[in-house]
């Protein structure tokens, strides 16, 4: 009977064998391969010209240049968010107007037909009255955002906004890919946590998933623009109305990016102390993005997507805050008066109890979170029915509400730190297969929003602003 | 003869019948004969290869590493059903981050009946050092010198048959994006895997000791785990120190690798979750 081989016998035996070896014999395998491979690629490829090839470089000398190369990235996404107001204000009027005539249409039916009346509450007040506020705040913006920025991506222009920012990540303590899973989470945070794959180091790894959160995703998008359309933007007229949301918006961003990596230096230094790693990053060259595939991306897997998400929640949250606000308790309803529990610590934070309770109600998907709030405010009796422009919006809720500009720009903070929604909190649980990872993902981006809008509205309040 | 006889313009090959022997079957890969997978540096265009051949909406973009999970469809050419596996791109297969190890074990363990590494015909040099390391694993190598447009634009001229006569194995020149040259990749493919196209890969050897060396090594793992595959090639990693396998072998953890790859070659799910979408 012949003894079977272990695997430390093996180990043993490559041990024994490589000592046997000549020192650096892998090394010479390796050389004669790249060596191959250049004779190979040299023999198979002929060079005419290198004219397309010295006009990308002088593209790329301009936009990854230490100089020109930040202003230029953010002049892009000035641009970009820019056109984003711009169209979404034209195209938001009118999917508003379309679809609440629609919802009214349907409450004359079902009382023509005589439904008991908390039928035709539940289903046009609630369910539809959530799905149609979710989409036409949501929407309009994403169907200009999206394919623009998809577009980049199909340009090649990610990678060079990564190798923009790669020397930051690298003070920060983190990994220069960091910027690149960065950028990715402008799309997604979901993604862009999948993304972090790429990193090699355990530890960077980490850094870069727990600060993803930190920059808007393609849902909190609208939500950001919205508000800075409607609140920040509004006491101007035209045009500079437009400019001042789009530089509000880039501010807002700016800040997120700020975070990330205020908490990549401090995570890097505390629980996961280590030094950056080195990488090669590659910048592809410019290609040209194909119109077809650029609309699927924007339209299927972007806007359908995340509509279809939001609608999801949407619909239960609407009927949630339509029983919420039809149970009476004494002269008032449920919803008040929960609201009216969380208005002090909402207030603490320069918010307000209606927006607490609309941030727990949305937390599957916060970034339904205005939707949400507009519907508490009617739901609740708080707000009269039926604006569907953003001038109705907005004077009901700075009128009615003493909303002040600290409400918007707090309200614009929070839902650029608060924590990941349930689809990203659960990919991290994932990524990491670790509850306490995904729980501290959750620690510290609530906690910075909750520490950043107490300071704002303590601030503002010491100085007399708000 | 040069490469344009196979450089067939994508209106010609529309009028010919030939054209219809390719049939998408996007995620319906319940049955399947055999097994592709696709490797290749970053942003080389797998992924785009991988959607022309699947009529899947697999997500691509302008930057490398867009791919970090197996993705994975179908399609029938000349009645034989293939499923092919869109891998994470990765520079070389020694090393370790997440993605990386994704691509290497599935070329590894999952045995897949040929592997298609896709080139960037403009940085050529580059992205045959990984097509000389996938060849160090397996034979059924085809070799796919994608972005031909690009190439052209930048007014290079790949030989194909040179560097097939170089590499051992068939170097077709396509482009993913038009499907130039699609058709000639999927015939020389069935080719290969069917014998009727003999592939002999160039492998770098290195010095008679150390080919004696692999040789010993690699009889001792095939008899401590019968029919692993590549033993050749677990046995040079040994040697060279890869901690990655040596940890692979003492925790048993390459003999899960192969039953595992089995059970997941044998029912694929097509699940295109969350993770999935980017």
């Amino acid at each position: 009977m012949t003894t079977s081989i272990q695997p430390n016998d093996v180990l043993a035996k490559a041990e024994a064998l490589r000592n046997n070896l000549s020192t650096g014999f892998r090394d010479e395998i390796v050389k004669s391969m790249y060596s191959e491979a250049e004779s190979i690629a040299h023999r198979a490829v002929k060079t005419a010209s290198d004219k397309k090839y010295d006009f990308d470089q002088k593209i790329d000398r301009l936009v990854t240049s230490p100089i020109t190369g930040l202003p230029i990235m953010l002049l892009l996404l000035a641009a970009l968010i820019w056109l984003t107001v711009e169209g979404a204000n034209i195209a938001s009027d009118a999917i508003a107007t379309v679809l609440f005539t629609l919802g009214d249409w349907g409450r004359n039916l079902f009382n023509y037909m005589h439904a008991p009346w908390w039928v035709t509450g539940f289903v046009w007040d609630g369910v539809y009255r959530g799905l149609a506020w979710v989409i036409s705040v949501m929407l309009p913006p994403m169907t200009i955002f999206f394919p623009a920025f998809t577009f980049l991506e199909d340009l090649g222009y990610l990678p060079r906004v990564a190798f923009n920012l790669d020397w930051l990540f690298k003070k920060a303590g983190a990994h220069g890919k960091q910027s690149l899973t960065m950028a990715m989470g402008f799309g997604c945070n979901a993604a862009g946590v999948v993304a972090t794959r790429v990193i090699d180091s355990p530890r960077e790894r980490l850094i870069a998933i727990l600060t993803n959160n930190f920059v808007p995703c393609n849902g909190r998008f609208p939500t950001l623009i919205m508000l800075a359309t409607v609140f920040v933007a509004a006491g101007f007229g035209g045009l500079t109305s437009s400019i001042i949301a789009a530089a509000t918006v880039v501010g807002v961003v700016l800040i997120g990016v700020g975070f990330t990596f205020v908490m990549s230096w401090i995570l890097s230094r505390t629980v996961l102390k280590g030094e950056a790693s080195a990488f090669t990053l590659e910048l592809p060259p410019y290609r040209r993005p194909n119109v077809g595939r650029i609309l699927y991306t924007s339209i299927i897997d972007r806007t359908i997507f995340v509509l279809w998400r939001a609608m999801q929640t949407a619909a239960p949250a609407g009927a949630i805050i339509w029983i919420l606000a039809n149970v009476p308790v004494g002269a008032s309803n449920l919803a008040a008066v929960i609201a009216g529990w969380l208005n002090p610590f909402g207030v603490l934070l320069g918010l307000d109890g209606v927006i607490l309770l609309s941030y727990i109600i949305a937390i599957p998907a916060n970034e339904i979170v205005v939707p949400t709030m507009m519907m508490m405010y009617m739901g609740a009796g708080m707000m009269v029915d039926g604006p569907s422009t953003n001038e109705a919006i907005r004077s009901l809720l700075i009128g009615g509400h003493g909303w002040t500009i600290l409400t918007a720009i707090n309200l614009m903070l929070f839902a650029l730190l608060h924590n990941p929604c349930g689809t990203t909190i659960i990919t991290i649980y994932k990524e990491t297969k670790s509850l306490k990872w995904a729980t501290l993902s959750v620690v510290i981006t609530l906690g910075t929003a909750f520490l950043v809008t107490f300071l704002t509205a303590t601030i503002a309040r010491l100085l007399g602003w708000a | 003869m040069t490469n344009t006889k196979i450089n067939l313009p994508t209106e010609q090959c529309e009028a010919c019948p030939a054209f219809y022997q390719l049939e998408q079957m996007g995620i319906k890969v319940g049955d399947f004969d055999r097994v592709i997978a696709l490797a290749g540096n970053p942003n080389t265009g797998k992924s785009t290869l991988f959607n022309t051949l699947t009529g899947l909406k697999q997500h691509t973009g302008n930057w490398p590493g867009k791919t970090v999970t197996r993705a994975e469809g179908g399609y029938q050419f000349n009645n034989v059903k293939y499923k092919l596996v869109d891998l994470p791109g990765t520079y070389s297969l020694l090393s370790a981050s997440q993605d990386e190890e994704v691509a290497r074990d599935f070329i590894l363990f999952g045995q897949p009946d040929c592997t298609i590494v896709v080139t960037d015909a403009t940085a050529l040099e580059r992205n045959l050092n990984l097509a000389m390391q996938v060849m160090e694993i397996t034979d059924h190598v085809v070799v796919a010198v994608n972005l031909m447009d690009e190439a052209r634009r930048k007014g290079l001229e790949v030989d194909a048959r040179s560097l097939s006569r170089d590499l051992g194995v068939p170097a077709i020149p396509i482009t993913a994006r038009t499907g130039e040259g699609v058709h000639t990749l999927l015939a020389t493919v069935a080719e290969v895997i069917e014998g009727k196209v003999a592939t002999k890969p160039i492998r770098v050897n290195g010095t008679p000791e150390f080919q004696k060396a692999v040789y010993e090594l690699a009889a001792m793992i095939e008899q401590m785990s019968p029919g692993i595959p590549n033993a050749r090639w677990l046995a040079i990693r040994l040697l060279d120190g890869d901690a990655r396998v040596q940890q692979a072998i003492t925790s048993g953890e390459l003999n899960e690798i192969v039953a595992r790859q089995q059970r997941a070659d044998v029912q694929f799910s097509g699940k295109m979750s969350v993770e999935g979408r980017q």
